[in-house]
């Protein structure tokens, strides 16, 4: 089966005259099938919402190189006229974004912000809008949603707005749908809400998802795949039960044994990573990882690691946890 | 929202009779007495004596402050210093000339400066955003006297396109039913009297919008920038909206908030460019009543100017409130 999305070795780096590019993104190579759950973790600043805006194609017009390739279906959306991609954009890709309340228009009912994208994709008339548009509210499960399409957004609990954020995102069935940490912003009850929510929907529509996040209890429950980001490069990869049974990157090893198991020993104790991102040591002649590693070696910090793949798993570490 | 204008209507109230009483005190804190500047050389403390006995500054300032309180809820401002005529009267009559002035200057800050604003925001660091961020910069800091002068110098005396001074040439012998010149010349259509005012008030409008223009650029320029930043603009651009829409629909109504703002706080200023502008142009409105006023200790009649332009501030401001209820559904108009 062809890949939905391929990304391959996208790299984004942000210039500012004066100084030194910083790259946010370093060669990230990932592919999603259609109908697939995609997970990308990684702590905050390690390049996950860089990476989904320049699948996008919508980081800021200036100050910023984007390079690699990303194909959509085997269409290159990096070569897409703006026009080509604006066509694409809400109709075959779709995302949603981590604050709901932000990423509303304050001063425009909430029903003119779903059917804008159905008149624009869809070539629904004023009248047939409104009607689907409360259709796709009722299904994303906002109460009353006749009334509920004359409301603005702050009439809104944080909950209701990422639902209607997720209608909009889905008013064309795309094929796929990035969603970047969208129950960040969110109370623990409602996360879950939202969570299954998307991946209901998602099933329905058999819309693939990409679905950042920085939670791997997040992951746990929804994807199929992972990629684990560090630093702007993928340091691992696996298919989901194999990533938790046996995280062989230090860095997933940790990202794991902060989150609590319902399985694990009663008084287990929970271990956080050391350090902090600021630590990190530029991959380009060590890994970045490095100096908050407890299993780094010498050549951890003389040579950069490379990505190397067996059972279907991507690693990039000298000294791997070892497999179970 | 009637409730809302009614309550704050009745919130200008209070705001008023304080300003009243800091403007009392601060004209009997000021060096020299209307008798003094009246008598001129002719001043010998026993006749100042004698003057502020007639004119009742002798009294104790509250005293004074609450004869003057009754009379001005009756509408009697007392009779200007200067002329002895009633200052409610004076005021009717130069009013027109100054609310045709600020109103013809605010007109072309906001008609030329929201689109200019917005047009170098669009077309951020393109040598037309420079130009214009130059340009503003230049419009900010020029005085309204100074370029009020040049303009007459060059546009009026050099080139003769415009006449130099007045709201009316004296042969237009125009018939006066409002006091708006323009206005009175539609009315009876004189229409050569309302073109004749309107060639009168090109220079003087232009002097005093400059400021504002500048200033309104500069904010529309920085607030269509900042919004085009915001999360929901890139929503609205992941939904690949064409860019007409988005700047029209997400852009343009959120960047027009912090415009209204400015445009209310603008006008405060626009009253005290106008003072200026209408001593370079003769204009003859409440800024000449005010400017002799203030060299010859007019009490009367200062602080009914003074008074009516916190008016008139106080009022603008709650029409901005008012937009604001209009453009932002946050705004709760209770
Ligand atoms: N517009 C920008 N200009 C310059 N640097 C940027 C810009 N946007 C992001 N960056 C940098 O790129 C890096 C990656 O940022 P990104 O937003 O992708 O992180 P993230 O993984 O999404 O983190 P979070 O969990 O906090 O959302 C960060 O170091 C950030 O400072
Ligand atoms: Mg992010």
């Amino acid at each position: 089966m062809r890949a939905l999305l391929e990304v391959e070795d996208l790299t984004v780096a942000f210039t500012r005259r004066g100084e030194p590019d910083s790259v946010a993104v370093d060669g990230v190579s990932f592919d999603v099938q259609p109908g697939e759950i995609v997970g990308l973790v990684g702590e905050s600043g390690c390049g996950k919402s860089v990476t989904s805006l320049a699948i996008m194609r919508l980081l800021p017009e200036r100050g910023n190189r984007v390079t690699g390739s990303v194909r959509m279906e085997g269409e290159s959306l990096l070569d897409l006229s703006d026009a080509g991609m604006r066509e694409r954009r809400g109709r075959d890709l779709s995302m949603i974004f981590q604050d709901p309340l932000s990423s509303l228009n304050p001063v425009i009912p909430v029903g003119l912000q779903v059917t804008e994208v159905l008149t624009r994709h869809r070539g629904l008339k004023k009248d047939a809008a409104r009607r689907e548009a409360a259709d796709l509210l009722d299904r994303v499960g906002i109460p009353d949603p006749r009334r509920r399409l004359d409301s603005y957004p702050h009439q809104l609990s944080g909950g209701m707005r990422q639902r209607a954020l997720i209608a909009i995102a889905l008013a064309c069935t795309p094929r796929l749908l990035i969603a970047d940490e969208p129950t960040t912003a969110l109370d623990v009850t409602i996360q879950a809400q939202i969570l299954d929510l998307l991946k209901q929907l998602v099933a329905e529509t058999g819309t693939a998802l990409v679905m950042i996040t920085h939670d791997l209890g997040v992951v746990a429950g929804l994807c199929d795949r992972v990629n684990v980001l560090y630093g702007g490069r993928i340091v691992e990869r696996a298919e989901r039960h194999e990533l938790f049974r046996a995280p062989r990157h230090p860095y997933t090893h940790g990202l794991l044994g902060s989150i609590p198991r319902l399985d694990g020993p009663p008084g287990e104790e929970l271990t956080a990573i050391r350090g902090s991102v600021n630590d990190n040591l530029p991959w380009t002649a060590a890994c970045a990882f490095a100096p908050r590693c407890p299993r780094a070696l010498e050549v951890c910090t003389a040579s950069t690691p490379e990505v190397e793949e067996h059972d279907g798993r991507l690693l990039r570490c000298f000294n791997p946890v070892e497999g179970s | 929202m009637l409730r809302f204008i009614v309550r704050r209507l009745i919130q200008v109230v209070p705001t008023l009779l304080l300003l009243s009483v800091l403007i009392f005190a601060w004209l009997r804190s000021l060096p020299g007495g209307p008798a003094a500047a009246l008598l001129g050389d002719k001043a010998t403390p026993e006749k100042i004596a004698e003057l502020n006995t007639v004119l009742g500054l002798d009294q104790p300032i509250p005293v004074q402050y609450v004869k003057f309180l009754g009379r001005a809820l009756t509408g009697d401002f007392g009779n200007s210093l200067i002329t002895g005529q009633p200052v409610t009267a004076e005021i009717a009559r130069a009013l027109p000339a100054t609310i045709e002035l600020s109103i013809a200057a605010l007109l072309i800050a906001v008609v030329l400066g929201i689109p200019l604003g917005y047009v170098a925001a669009r077309y951020r660091g393109r040598p037309l955003d420079t130009a214009t961020v130059i340009g503003t910069l230049v419009g900010v800091a020029v005085p309204v006297f100074f370029l009020g002068y040049l303009l007459k110098q060059w546009f009026a005396v050099d080139l003769g396109w415009f006449p130099p001074s007045g709201r009316q040439a004296v042969d237009i012998d125009a018939t006066h039913v409002t006091g708006f010149a323009i206005l009175d010349g539609l009315v009876t259509r004189e229409f050569d009297a309302s073109w004749d005012a309107i060639v009168h008030l090109v220079l003087p409008a232009i002097a005093l919008a400059t400021i504002p223009l500048a200033v309104i650029v500069r904010i529309t320029r920085a607030s269509v920038l900042d919004v085009m930043g915001s999360d929901f603009v890139r929503t609205a651009n992941s939904k690949g909206l064409a860019p007409s829409t988005v700047r029209e629909r997400h852009v343009l109504r959120n960047a027009l908030l912090p415009v209204s703002t400015t445009i209310g706080l603008q006008t405060g200023l626009l009253l005290a460019g106008a003072v200026l502008t209408e001593k370079v142009f003769v204009w003859g409105g409440l800024g000449t009543l005010l400017a002799d006023a203030i060299t010859r200790r007019d009490y009367p009649r200062l602080q009914a100017v003074v008074l009516l332009g916190a008016l008139v501030y106080v009022l603008v401001n709650l029409l901005v409130d008012l937009s604001y209820a209009l453009i932002d559904p946050r705004v709760r108009v209770r």
